[in-house]
């Protein structure tokens, strides 16, 4: 018993006191399984599994801290309007905001940010961290933290350029398929029926296999295979808004397709559009994440986070992190934007749970 | 009873469909190669002669429609043609490796489903606790990070620090059962970290939605206790739902796989495929998609034909 354990308990039982004391029922529970569990963790991994529930808490305060003052400084800059959204955003959704932000920093300010070039061999393979490279070199030598922060440009303005692609062929021929009806809904509709009913690593392989693996053709192809989702969803929610009187009403007036979808559709349409934009870029990124893992998505020696994974994937075995950090880089992102989604649908639409 | 064959029947049929067009794209996007086949595996340096020779072995020089005809009987016949590669026949590099993906794919099912629903359920019926929202963040998150990062960090931990279970999962065929659940436990493991969310969330969901209707909150205020309104009034709407999320979470296990296998050289079928696209052996692609995406079809219909059996209401339509 050092005087870290004996501090962690009393910390714990103390605040769970407080807790209960003052009535917080939910938090008094959270922090009193904590203590039981840290009791049963304790014992069977002794002082260093305590140590590692410290550091994890003490991370996600730091998260949750960082999260509540980014919301209060966006409400501050925002417009009144939007100010007045922002207010009702979870913590979760401004962490998330908070992330994306970061990463859009880091992709713009790319060469600024980092300390050398992305292709730049400056050291001998694997080569341990020292002060002029923070996280060490990799397969060959090259800085492990500058390919990290180009990969954020790369990697993610690639999936950004996929997903903008499959979403504005999507939307377009949704928006179409609802207003025009007929023989071209129903042709689009078996067509996004055949694609949909092909999982989308397995096509993606299969149309990489075939045209090579070239930028364009990873754009078209996922842009292939994901607009499908979105022509159903934007056919579904168009829709709704098609049968409303004023619909029929710009129609009397004599008013064409394209001023439909642009004036009148288009704008009653937007929540759920920009939800599902959001994800609908994570599941590209993942798949991109994916298929650069494979070793078919963006080529060396462009720095892309899938491929890094891969290429020093060897390190693992010798019980190093460093490889892994940009693996969790995509997941960082994906939850970001998954968290940020999933307060927009809640705010624009129906999961209002009981 | 002679509705529900009928419209069984009807759903099996738009499912063939379904497969015929997809072979049919599958055949001839290897078509659209520049060139053909031949060109394409020879490369640019190839002499006219032996590029001719090649197509003639092939028999690229008969139509399109006639080679994809015999390919699609060859392929319900389970014969896919000779690897352009190795020249070995498709079907005999294909066949174990299957097994090995359905073993793999069975022992993450077989974990995963029970823990889900039984969580699934208690997340639904905690709903809006501070339980319910931990375990939001955490189903999110583990959605969220690609398979790979999720085997690796299972190796680092398990297997490099630890050394509980091995890093690779290689087998041989004269392993005991035992042997072979311990080598494959850190890929099924993973496996089931994914598709534990997924199926989790869309468990709640169902749930919720169902706790929502009108007959629970009638039930309720009569005064029924809360354990009788789930067991009697709850759960048998409850199958559809859950059926039709098991079934597509088990289609969503084919592409998990895929990545899965490359992480830990687990011998199967998406390795395979993965190895054939980058050498660019078509008929193993071909045979390879054709296999999940009927695999993914089946699944589907499952799901559909499962929830028309639980539902009363689509048992007997108007």
């Amino acid at each position: 018993m050092n005087s870290f354990v004996i501090g962690y308990y009393a910390l714990l039982i103390g605040a769970s006191c407080l807790a209960a004391y003052f009535k917080q029922r939910q938090i008094f529970l959270l922090i009193f399984s904590l203590t039981l569990i840290s009791f049963v963790t304790g014992i069977i991994g002794g002082v260093p599994a305590l140590r590692f529930i410290t550091i994890a808490a003490g991370l996600l305060a730091l998260a949750a801290g960082v999260s509540y003052a980014f919301r209060e400084f966006l409400i501050i800059i925002a417009p009144d309007g939007v100010a007045k959204e922002l207010r009702t955003a979870p913590l979760t959704a401004a962490f998330g905001m908070f992330v994306i932000f970061t990463y859009a920093i880091a992709g713009i300010f790319a060469p600024v940010i980092a300390p050398f070039g992305e292709a730049e061999v400056i050291s001998s393979a694997f080569a341990p961290a020292d002060e002029n490279m923070l996280l060490g070199a990799d397969q060959l030598g090259r800085d492990m933290f500058s390919r990290i922060i180009y990969g954020a440009r790369n990697t993610v303005g690639l999936a950004l350029l996929a997903t903008a692609l499959a979403f504005i062929a999507g939307a377009l021929a949704g928006l179409l398929a609802a207003t025009k009806g007929g023989w071209f809904d129903q042709f689009m509709g078996r067509a996004a029926d055949v694609i949909m009913s092909i999982p989308s690593l397995i096509f993606a392989l299969l149309m990489l296999s075939i045209f090579g693996t070239s930028l364009v053709v990873i754009v078209v192809v996922i842009a292939l295979i994901y607009s499908p989702r979105v022509f159903r969803l934007t056919r579904a929610v168009a829709g709704n808004v098609v049968v409303m009187d004023y619909i029929e009403a710009a129609k009397l007036r004599g008013e064409g397709t394209w001023y439909l979808i642009r004036k009148e559709i288009l704008p009653n349409s937007t929540a759920p559009l920009i939800a599902e934009f959001g994800l609908e870029f994570c599941f590209v990124f993942l798949l991109i994440a994916g298929l650069s893992f494979l070793g078919l998505g963006i080529q060396p020696p462009t720095a892309d986070w899938g491929s890094m994974v891969r290429e020093n994937a060897t390190l693992i075995s010798f019980g190093e992190l460093t490889p892994l950090i940009p693996a969790a880089a995509i997941a960082l992102l994906t939850v970001a934007v998954n968290f940020v989604v999933d307060w927009m649908l809640f705010r624009s639409s129906g999961l209002k749970e009981v | 009873m002679g509705d529900i064959l009928q419209l069984v029947l009807k759903r099996l049929g738009l499912g063939v469909v379904t497969l015929f067009v997809i072979s049919i794209l599958i055949f001839f996007a290897v078509e659209l190669l520049p060139g053909d086949i031949a060109q394409a595996v020879l490369g640019q340096a190839a002499t006219p002669e032996t590029v001719a020779a090649l197509r003639e072995k092939m028999g690229l020089d008969q139509p399109a429609i006639l080679r994809y005809f015999q390919w699609l009987g060859g392929a319900v016949t389970g014969d896919f043609g000779v690897s352009l590669i190795s020249g070995e026949r498709v079907s005999t590099a294909i066949s174990d490796r299957f097994v090995n993906t359905l073993f793999l794919a069975c022992y993450a099912a077989v974990i995963a489903v029970p823990i889900s629903i039984i969580l699934g359920v208690i997340v639904a019926l905690l709903r809006n606790t501070l339980f319910d929202r931990v375990a939001n963040v955490v189903t999110l998150t583990s959605i969220s990070s690609p398979e790979f990062f999720l085997g690796y960090i299972l190796i680092l931990y398990l297997a490099v620090k630890t050394n509980y279970f091995p890093a690779i999962a290689s087998l041989s065929s004269d392993m005991s059962f035992g042997e072979l659940l311990h080598r494959t436990f850190l890929p099924a493991l993973t496996l089931v970290l994914v598709v534990t969310a997924h199926m989790m969330r869309m468990t709640r969901a169902a749930i919720i939605n169902l706790l929502a209707s009108p007959y629970i909150e009638m039930a309720r205020l009569k005064g029924v206790p809360a354990w009788k309104v789930i067991v009697k009034h709850a759960l048998p709407n409850a199958w559809a739902p859950i059926i039709n999320v098991v079934a597509l979470n088990l289609a969503y296990l084919i592409t998990g796989v895929v990545l899965v296998e490359v992480v830990f050289v687990y011998p199967g079928i998406g390795q395979l495929l993965v190895d054939a696209v980058s050498k660019r052996d078509f008929p193993i692609v071909q045979a390879c998609c054709l296999i999940f995406a009927a695999t993914f079809i089946l699944l589907n219909l499952a799901a559909d034909v499962g929830s028309i059996l639980t539902n009363p209401r689509l048992r007997h339509p108007k």
